[in-house]
């Protein structure tokens, strides 16, 4: 039983992490149709900016605000300089830009910063607190509580704003959207900062259970769309949905079966969800009356 | 109101309007009608701003527009309701149309809510289901109601008759008349001809990107060549 619930405990934490990435891949799909496969990078900057800069001596709120400007800036720097200049083309080449994008980006910041592994404390230190039987980091709460203040705070924004429904209303029909007044060309900005900082966050907060380097975007970013593909493209509740259930996945994975193969034991679960439900979980059928 | 000048646009390489030019009335209801490809919905896109001119000039109020951006014109006060209606079917009737006023403050958006349901009485009791579940019918009534929330000087209405029944189409046109009873300018497509005709001040006739033939809608009408090619008499 305790080993059940520090499994459970541990596949939710990372399970966070997989949902704000894919709430990240969704954000801008949902704008633009582009599957942003930098998505990864903003992680990776968020983690690493906050490493260089506490190591620098600025204080851990004080970096993890920085580390989240610069991923923001670098996520409107992405839009404004190879997204939008190629407005127009098809979504196959604007996805294969993004790659390029988050090549370039894991180039960069090997040289700007370096080729190791990094390490933050923990926010409340390391000590593990003892639940039922179970060790918990402290850290996992910091994850758990800053990716529900996330989900929260986007859920009021689409669900509650007027510039929030624009952005829904992008989602549904751009043409439409752009008749009633809506600059879609700033609500995609929009998508790609807003994307930027939560990945650059999901980066901050897990850097102190994983670790972090230049290229630790990779298998976010692959993990992260995975977990999108799973709670079906475009609907946030499955992007959070799907991340959870695959961390979940993974840490049961790891613990029952082996830990060698718990990529395998998720990715098996998703393509048996992907080929009896083809639109994921949360995909919305396209079921509309004309 | 609205001046339109020798206006060219294009899909690729395929011309789509080949020199466009037609004057809309204030306080009227000018009709254009013609058959399916013969670039009605394209000269509507370019006057919204959503599809690129590729020559002519485009001029609302005396000033120049044809470079406008499509939400500098929803504010400078021309509104589409699209061909296909393109409502935002997983929103609630009521946000698409709080979206229709997505630029005015928020004393106008309420205005324009009163105003669009006293016209469309259906709309207010669906206005908490989704737009995806409404009938053909409330639909179309949901894009132009969204298009009036712009509190729009000229309306531009692409096919409100578009595959709804007789009954309707006589609501909806009804709907078009009483609008400019209101004091708003409608720039109405159609390939209903004799039911748009019937309604329009002044029409126009498009056939492959030009102006064919143009004239008061009870001219139009009348005109033995429109009414072989359009009306089916």
């Amino acid at each position: 039983m305790p080993e059940l619930l520090q499994f459970l405990v541990s596949g939710l934490t990372i399970g966070a992490v997989y949902a704000l990435v894919a709430l990240g891949f969704t954000l801008i799909h949902n704008a633009s149709d582009v599957v942003n496969f930098a998505q990864g990078e903003f992680v990776m900057l968020g983690g690493m900016v906050t490493v260089f800069a506490t190591a620098a001596g600025i204080p851990l709120p004080l970096a993890a605000l920085l580390a989240i400007a610069v991923a923001v800036l670098v996520g409107l720097a992405l839009h404004r300089l190879a997204i939008e200049p190629a407005r127009g083309a098809s979504a196959v080449t604007l996805i294969i830009i993004t790659i390029g994008a988050s090549i370039f980006l894991r180039g960069v910041a090997q040289i700007v910063f370096d080729k190791r592994f990094h390490q933050l404390p923990g926010f409340s230190g390391n000590d593990p607190i003892m639940v039922l039987g179970a060790a918990i980091l402290p850290q996992s709460f910091w994850v758990l509580g800053g990716a529900l203040i996330v989900f929260c705070g986007l859920f009021l924004f689409l669900e509650r704003t007027l510039m929030g429904k624009a952005v829904l209303a992008t989602a549904a029909n751009r043409l439409a959207a752009r008749l009633v007044g809506v600059d879609t060309s700033f609500v995609l900005a929009l998508s790609f900062g807003l994307s930027a900082a939560i990945g650059a966050l999901a980066g901050i907060l897990i850097t102190p259970i994983t670790l972090t380097s230049f290229d630790v975007g990779t298998l976010l970013a692959l993990k992260g769309f995975a977990a999108a593909m799973l709670g079906g493209m475009g609907s946030p509740l499955g992007a959070v949905v799907g991340g959870l259930v695959l961390g979940l996945l993974e840490a049961l994975g790891a613990g029952y079966v082996s830990s060698a193969y718990k990529d395998a034991v998720a990715f098996l679960v998703i393509l048996a969800v992907l080929f009896s439900m083809p639109q994921g979980l949360f995909g919305h059928r396209s079921v509309e009356r004309v | 109101m609205l001046d339109v000048a020798d206006l060219h646009a294009a899909y690729g390489r395929i011309l789509a309007l080949k020199g466009i030019t037609l004057r809309v009335e204030t306080g009227e209801i000018t009709a254009l009608v013609g058959g399916n490809g013969a670039g009605k919905t394209t000269l509507l896109r370019c006057l919204s701003g959503v599809h690129p001119v590729k020559s002519g000039r485009v001029t609302f109020h005396g000033d120049e527009i044809t470079a406008f951006p499509a939400h500098a014109r929803v504010a400078a006060g021309i509104a589409q309701s699209p061909e296909g209606r393109q409502v935002f079917g997983p929103l609630s009737v009521e946000d698409n149309l709080r979206l229709g006023a997505f630029r005015r403050g928020r004393a106008d958006t309420e205005a324009g809510l009163d105003r669009v349901y006293g016209m469309f009485d259906i709309l207010k009791t669906k206005r908490h289901l989704q737009a995806a579940g409404l009938s053909g019918g409330q639909q179309q009534m949901l894009a132009i109601g969204r298009a009036l929330m712009s509190g729009p000087r000229l309306l531009l209405l692409d096919e409100p008759s578009m595959g709804l029944a007789p009954l309707l189409v006589d609501q909806i046109l009804a709907a078009v008349v009483a609008l400019k009873a209101q004091g708003v300018t409608v720039l109405l497509v159609e390939q209903n001809a004799s039911a748009a005709l019937s309604i329009a001040d002044r029409g126009y006739v498009i056939e492959t990107g030009r102006i064919a033939h143009s004239g008061t809608g009870l001219a139009l009408l009348h005109d033995p060549a429109v009414r072989e090619a359009y009306l089916g008499v």
